[in-house]
């Protein structure tokens, strides 16, 4: 190829600019991971607790953002928000929400899974040497159940990664729209600049993801080669 | 107007929009199950060549979003002369993502079969293609239904984004009305009923897997 569509990377500020993209999008993924982790955490505990009434609550919370599709989410929020409640937030700032609510609503699934596979055995000797729900909870379940959801929880992280993807959509600047923009700008002189532009974005997921999802794995594997010898 | 007459008129469009987004999800869910199952018994026959393709299939769908994957096939491709229409680049798209996770379920349900079980089966003389077919096969399939149901409802949820690629399935039935006619409650309202009616019997479905597959494994 005479004018390689590659060169519509080096081009001007067209890297730095998508870089800059990229950091939009990890700065949303970062900040939605560690509000919904937490608050995924606490609402996952809470679901191992005997009132029925909260179970159902969460429960019906839980299904709610498990249900609706991400991208239809996101545009609820983006409507919703102003329309109904007069809160005015910038894209971004909605996008984080929806994220961090989706994240916690997904990883209080994963805990309370961890929780409840913690054997019956371990609960009821630490109920019969006299530990309160604090301490049940701080020194028998939650340090064992760390271990078995942490694979859920690196798999959960490379899902929300890659549902920024999405953030286009309500107009947050992330390096998909940036990718766009600089598609579009250099579309005479670089007709091929396309495939390049979409394959670095390609390839800056991957290279954010692959090591996460392997590091998941591998854990997965040596569990499952533990219990089945 | 009332909004229920907004919703009375949009009626038509939503079904419309309903039924591309259940065809469109049948026809992807069916080539994944078939790319996945193709991919994972590639891996568990240790196929040469080609089980290293699948592999590296695998990793690269699994880890990227479909929406970059379907950028690139209808504003990628069609540079270099290979041109689909939105529809097919929904469906190619689907299957190309759905393809590694259903593997990935189909291996998850190989794997879960005891290793006792597999031991016994060649203790006994059973070759490798009677083992797989009369030991790690039926269990396994029992093992990985709730990860590929898990998985149907994830790809249903994924025909959302083919509303980047103008498909006029639901998001994009009710994106487009909100364009047009600034009733956002109202399309946003049907949107959300439209996604339950598919995925809420599915979900319960689901659940009622997890259960019996654990029951099967776990009696409790």
């Amino acid at each position: 190829m005479a004018h390689s569509g590659i060169n519509v990377l080096f081009e001007g500020r067209n890297l730095i600019r998508l870089f800059g993209g990229l950091w939009t999008t990890v700065e949303i993924a970062a900040v939605a991971l560690v509000l919904g982790l937490i608050l995924g955490v606490v609402l996952g505990v809470l679901r191992t607790f005997p009132s029925r009434l909260l179970r159902f609550v969460l429960r019906l919370y839980l299904e709610f953002f498990r249900i609706i599709p991400t991208v239809v989410l996101l545009f609820l929020f983006y409507y919703i928000l102003p329309k109904q409640m007069g809160v005015n937030l910038p894209a971004n700032q909605v996008a984080t929400l929806v994220f961090a609510l989706w994240t916690a609503a997904e990883m209080s699934d994963i805990v309370r899974g961890a929780l409840i596979s913690v054997p019956k055995h371990q609960r009821e000797s630490g109920m019969a040497i006299g530990l309160s729900r604090w301490q049940l909870y701080r020194y028998v379940l939650i340090p064992q159940a760390v271990s078995l959801e942490l694979p859920a929880t690196i798999n959960l992280v490379t899902r929300v990664i890659k549902t920024t993807s999405l953030l286009m959509l309500i107009s947050v600047m992330d390096v998909i729209n940036v990718g766009q923009q600089v598609v579009e700008a250099n579309n005479q002189k670089y007709p091929t600049g396309v495939f390049w532009v979409y394959g670095i974005i390609f390839v800056m997921y991957f290279v954010i993801d692959y090591p996460l999802s392997w590091w998941a794995k591998r854990m997965d594997k040596k569990r499952l080669e533990r219990a089945n010898g | 107007m009332s909004s229920w007459q907004i919703i009375q008129q949009s009626l038509p469009l939503f079904e419309k929009g309903f039924v591309l987004t259940l065809w469109l999800s049948l026809i992807g869910i069916i080539g994944s199950i078939i790319v996945g199952l193709i991919c994972s018994l590639l891996k568990y026959f240790q196929v040469p060549v080609l089980g290293k393709i699948a592999a590296i299939y695998v990793e690269i769908s699994r880890n990227t979003p479909l929406l970059v994957q379907l950028f690139f096939l209808y504003y990628a491709f069609p540079v270099f002369g290979f041109k689909l229409n939105a529809e097919m680049c929904g469906i190619v798209g689907l299957i190309f993502l759905g393809g590694s996770y259903m593997a990935e379920g189909f291996n998850g349900g190989f794997d879960g079969v005891s290793k006792t079980q597999v031991e016994t089966g060649k203790a006994i003389g059973l070759s490798r293609l009677q083992l797989a077919r009369y030991v790690v096969f039926p269990q396994g399939f029992t093992l990985s239904v709730p990860a590929l149901a898990a998985n149907m409802i994830f790809l249903i949820k994924e025909t959302s984004i083919f509303t980047v690629i103008a498909i006029p399935e639901l998001t994009n039935t009710a994106l487009d009305l909100i364009g047009m006619y600034y009733r956002s409650n109202e399309y946003l309202f049907m949107l959300v009923v439209g996604y339950a009616i598919i995925l809420i019997p599915l979900s319960i479905i689901l659940t009622i897997l997890e259960k019996r597959v654990r029951y099967g494994s776990f009696g409790n």
